[in-house]
């Protein structure tokens, strides 16, 4: 989630400048491990445990990080493709292709450096299957280690004391342990304390910014800004002072937009005048991530809520936020929490939540061939969001890192006549659906 | 005394009827009596059993049932058996059903829970997890937590408390399930001339809506028919079908695959049947027998996490050691992420030891038969070639 190499001729304030050091810092530190000695952990995004990971000394590789890094950068499409020739089913989930087409190609960062081989997969199982095959598929590849850390899914809706048990009891018996022996590091609790203390800094001005889409104009865009503003929080940073100092200063330029009356940023400059505000869900295209945006701003449509910017942790519906009092069970529901963790009907009330309090005019899905996680059941949430708000829905089909799945035609006539069905549903008539 | 024939024509009537009349009557019959449906991979029966409930295996609406409202429901590239389950429900064809269970297969039917639980609210619906951590003070402490609060869930449909002892009866009734289930697979496996696969397949199916007792005895007469019965040997290849755990092939395609020279000698169709390896002790904590079953005897497939990566794929290696098997054919659904993420681990490892195998992928509608059956005649006369050559 590198929003710094989207566009590199856009980027003039100051959180952007530092995000994007961050991200080379941390790409140098990942492929310098020869050198420094320093060990890596493999973990996915949902549910990952990078304040515990810090404790070890340890570095956080984030694959779907790497799989999004090859898609902006149009290589995703050639992994994909060598990955299938492989014996990899054209049908599955394609991070984990681009993830193993990488492999075979040498996993160079972006840095144009090697990635080092993982000393550990965290398998942090949250809310998604694909998960658990994937970093079997990577262990039957590496060989290295794998610890399981097995996430319930929240199937009524709540978290119920014995997934919360069953959380730490695997954190405390088998993934610190299993830590300790890898990095050679004795477990600190105060330590752990220390970066859950920093978590919470950092997610109190990441709500923030967040919820200043409240405003009107927005001035962020919650999805393809959304992407930058998540980056930190939800990779390797989470529990750094520096991710503290990345929001404190992200929040600091977007009070100055709000003075200002400004709106979001996008590649081509400030957006001058907010048309449509819409409420997302579902992953964005990376392949084609700056087109797909210009499909939004070029109409004057600003997305004022992602679901998106829930995967890695949801910490602006219920309030949630690590705690360093109680640093085990925070990070089981942390981990629980989760957006695709989280049931149907739970995540139908988020949105029709945003809907209300981001004063929206539409929702809309982009639903990811790839991932079943998100997109099972997509098709029925879109219709209860129209029942229970009463404004238009609508529903687009894209990938996530395979280029073969992105139609920009297609997605581009869909999108206008969405638009205009909110035109017309605001001149009083009534929405039919645009999918 | 039946013969197979009958046998197999009363399980095949069972199969064809998309309105579950047999599970229809047997509620009908009481008005005190409940019925809960489940999913593919593996629920307890054995707590619904306890209850006095019929637990009923829904495997989609198959190659006979017309999907119109349930492409409404998902995307194109999902597989099939949510969209024809969801068309079996919006046709009230489940209608008489007091509530459905949503085993942690994969994600497409985690979040159909989910859809189930907004189109039916007053309906009992559980997403039933399994751990993905086999120490029993760990993973097997939570699932017991679980069987307890789906025990709650049943108490609450039936109206009264389901106690040990009820327990204890019913794991015994399903002890002796897995034995003729174990009984017919052997037996098969011995002499697939005398029980060919779609037979088989039929009984298993049989056992998705029937009473268990009932099934029980069905697999008995099937056995003793069966043996007693001449029919002529093929010159057939040993195969294992592997990835057809969920949404089930049409019967036509296991026939084609029999047809095309292959026997099949192993499967992992309705694993529910044979999910525990061995026999549940029928006395002490009954809720502990059964988690402590799942956590160190219970088969492996696909949406279960193999901690030892050295064992991945062994328990192939092993079936087809144990059951004689020539090759492997990998048969997935289309989408189906669990086969087919799987599916390369596995062919790997069979590579290793020089297995053969080859993969296709099918949904339950399927009506091309020709191409499985030439891909399937193919590999079976590579087979034999190569074991003459050898
Ligand atoms: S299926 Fe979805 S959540 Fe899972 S790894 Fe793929 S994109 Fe991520
Ligand atoms: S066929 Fe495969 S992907 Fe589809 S519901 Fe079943 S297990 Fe899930």
């Amino acid at each position: 989630m590198s929003p710094a190499d989207i566009n590199d001729e856009v980027i003039k304030e100051s959180s952007m400048l530092m995000q994007k050091e961050m991200i080379a810092e941390n790409y140098e530190k990942l492929t310098n491990t020869a050198e420094s000695g320093q060990k890596v952990s493999s973990t996915y995004v949902p549910g990952n445990l990078n304040e515990l990971v810090m404790c070890f000394d340890m570095l956080n590789n984030l694959p779907e990080i790497n799989a999004i890094q090859n898609g902006m950068r149009k290589k995703s499409g050639g992994m994909i493709m060598d990955a299938e020739k492989s014996g990899h089913s054209e049908d599955v989930c394609t991070y984990v292709k681009a993830d193993i087409g990488n492999m075979a190609k040498g996993a160079i960062a972006p840095n144009g450096k090697p990635m080092p081989v993982p000393d550990l997969l965290l398998l942090n199982y949250t809310g998604c299957f694909t998960f658990l095959k994937w970093f079997e598929l990577l262990r039957d590849e590496y060989g290295c280690r794998t610890q399981m850390l097995h996430v319930p899914y929240e199937g009524d809706g709540v978290i119920t004391q014995n997934m919360r048990d069953y959380v730490v009891k695997q954190l405390k018996e088998e993934v610190i342990p299993t830590f300790e022996e890898v990095s050679g590091v004795k477990f600190d609790i105060d330590r752990l304390r220390e970066n859950l203390r920093n978590s919470a800094k950092a997610e109190d001005d990441f709500v923030w910014v967040l919820e200043s889409a409240k405003n009107k104009p927005s001035p962020i865009d919650a999805y393809f800004g959304g992407v930058y503003y998540v980056g930190p929080i939800f990779t390797a940073f989470r529990g750094t002072t520096q991710a503290i100092d990345y929001y404190k200063t992200l929040r600091g330029e977007i009070e100055q937009r709000i003075a200002n009356g400004q709106g979001p940023i996008t590649p081509e400059g400030e957006m001058k005048e907010e048309k449509y505000r819409l409420v997302v869900e579902g992953p964005p295209n990376w392949t084609s991530f700056r087109d797909f945006w210009k499909m939004f701003y070029d109409e004057g449509a600003v997305v004022v809520s992602s679901t998106y910017t829930k995967v890695g942790g949801v910490y602006d519906y219920d309030g949630f936020r690590h705690d360093p009092d109680h640093p085990l069970e925070s990070l089981a529901d942390y981990c629980l929490g989760c957006y695709t963790n989280r049931n149907m009907p739970m995540r139908v009330d988020m949105i029709e939540q945003a809907m209300e309090e981001y004063q929206a005019d539409g929702f809309l899905i982009n639903s990811i061939k790839s991932c079943n996680s998100f997109s099972a059941g997509q098709l029925m949430m879109m219709r209860e969001i129209e029942t229970r708000t009463g404004k238009p829905a609508a529903f687009i089909e894209t990938d996530l890192v395979d280029p073969r799945y992105f139609s920009p035609a297609n997605v581009k006539n869909r999108l206008e006549s969405y638009f205009q069905m909110i035109d017309q549903k605001r001149a009083g008539g009534s929405p039919s659906r645009a999918a | 005394m039946k013969n197979t024939t009958e046998i197999i024509d009363y399980c095949q009537e069972l199969y064809e009827d998309i309105d579950f009349t047999s599970a229809r009557k047997w509620k009908e019959a009481d008005p005190s009596r409940k019925v809960v449906g489940y999913m593919p991979v593996y629920v307890p029966r054995e707590l619904m059993h306890a209850g006095g409930i019929l637990s009923l295996g829904i495997l989609g609406g198959g190659d006979n049932m017309e999907v119109i409202h349930g492409d409404a429901y998902y995307q194109s590239y999902i597989c099939r058996i949510p969209r024809s389950t969801i068309e079996l429900a919006v046709t009230k064809r489940l209608d008489f059903v007091d509530g459905m269970l949503f085993p942690s297969i994969c994600d497409v039917i985690r979040n159909m829970s989910g859809m189930w639980k907004l189109m039916y609210p007053g309906l009992y619906v559980r997403y039933f997890d399994t751990p993905q951590n086999f120490d029993s003070s760990i993973g097997g402490d939570y699932y017991v937590n679980e069987l307890n609060e789906l025990k709650e869930g049943l108490e609450g449909i039936v109206g009264r408390k389901i106690t040990d002892e009820q327990i204890n009866n019913s794991i015994a009734v399903y002890n002796e399930n897995r034995k003729l289930v174990k009984a017919v697979y052997d037996f098969r496996m011995k002499t697939p001339w005398k029980a060919p696969s779609w037979e088989v397949y039929l009984l298993m199916r049989a056992g998705m809506v029937l009473p268990v007792e009932e099934h029980t005895e069905i697999l008995r007469d099937y056995l003793t028919a069966a043996e007693a019965e001449n029919k002529p040997i093929r010159d057939n290849c040993r195969i294992i079908l592997q990835g057809s755990f969920c949404e089930q092939p049409p019967l036509n395609l296991i026939k084609s695959i029999e047809l095309s020279g292959c026997y099949i000698v192993d499967d992992d169709y309705m694993l529910v049947t044979r999910w525990l390896l061995d026999d549940v002790p029928t006395d002490g904590d009954p809720v502990r027998n059964l988690a402590e079953a799942f956590i160190h005897h219970s088969a492996e497939t696909a949406s279960k996490y193999e901690p030892d990566g050295a064992r991945k794929g062994q328990y192939l290696i092993e079936a087809v050691k144990d059951r004689g098997a020539e090759g492997v054919i990998f048969a997935a659904p289309s989408f189906c992420d669990p086969a087919l993420l799987d599916r390369p681990m596995l062919a790997n490892a069979l590579n290793g030891v020089d297995i053969p195998n080859i993969s296709f992928k099918y949904a339950e509608n399927s009506g091309q038969m020709q191409p499985i059956r030439e891909q399937a005649g193919t590999f079976a006369d590579t087979i034999k070639l190569w074991s003459e050559a050898s």
